[in-house]
């Protein structure tokens, strides 16, 4: 009974936010909205026992990227004004593709028989999670860490102001 | 009453729907990107949901889901660059008027 309402308070506030995120027309409160989304979700990784992930989710998305959001909309404020029309002209044709694909995926996934086990997880998932990225992962890590170091050098070759 | 896969699943399916009509209807090419998030957080539900219920003696669903969450730093990183750049060069981020190379 506790695990169903944890889970049902841990939903809405991740989805009544992230309605605010695609509709609000004020930019910055779309922003901050993404906060309590992103922290409903670590809600929602601790009560599928991922401690690590939920850790790593406060400090990536819930610290960094709304942080870095934030900056490049005070930056670009000739866009960013809250007179400026924010939705395109295709509102009735996304809502109809969401809705669509949020039916579908709902009926799928209510029909299909998963083959869930009854095992538990290790007790401590840190260890487990890095001694799978060091020995069956390696290259997933390995490659990962080019790609953060190519989108760094990236991220700062375009935003750079050219003399 | 124990919340199963199913519930998770529902929840991460309108997390991302909400995800794609972000991205279908903003103008703002910074809403755009938090429409994309929202998707990616969508599908780390999912992975760590199948991680939890399906084989919950391996990680590997943790493990993607930690892969995609630096995945995604790096694609908010580049493309707020982008849209910097775009915003000196042409000053505005509203995409539907960023049309230099549609004729």
């Amino acid at each position: 009974m506790g695990e169903l309402a944890a889970f049902m308070i841990l939903s809405l506030v991740t989805l009544i936010p992230a309605v605010v995120v695609v509709t609000s027309s004020n930019i910055v409160r779309a922003a901050l909205s993404l906060v309590p989304t992103f922290l409903g979700v670590t809600g929602l990784y601790v009560m599928l026992q991922a401690e690590f992930v939920a850790g790593i989710q406060v400090l990536i998305y819930a610290g960094a990227i709304t942080v870095l959001i934030l900056f490049v909309i005070m930056l670009t404020e000739g866009g960013t004004g809250v007179r400026t029309r924010q939705l395109n002209d295709q509102v009735p044709l996304g809502a109809m593709a969401a809705v669509w694909l949020a039916f579908v995926l709902i009926v799928i996934f209510t029909r299909t028989g998963w083959p869930t086990a009854a095992g538990v997880l290790p007790a401590y998932n840190v260890v487990a999670v890095g001694n799978a990225f060091l020995s069956d992962y390696v290259l997933i890590f390995e490659v990962t860490s080019v790609v953060l170091l190519v989108s760094l050098v990236g991220a700062i070759v375009i935003a750079r102001r050219e003399d | 009453m124990q919340v199963g896969l199913t519930s998770y699943l529902i929840v991460a399916a309108l997390l991302f729907c909400l995800g794609l009509y972000g991205v279908l209807t903003r103008r703002n090419a910074v809403a755009i990107l938090m429409g994309i998030e929202l998707m990616l957080n969508a599908a780390n539900i999912n992975l760590v949901a199948f991680n939890r219920f399906v084989a919950p003696a391996a990680v590997a669903g943790q493990v993607f889901a930690l892969v995609i969450i630096t995945l995604a730093a790096c694609e908010a990183a580049v493309g707020l660059a982008l849209v910097m750049a775009a915003y000196r060069s042409l000053e505005t981020i509203q995409v539907d008027e960023i049309n230099l190379m549609k004729w």
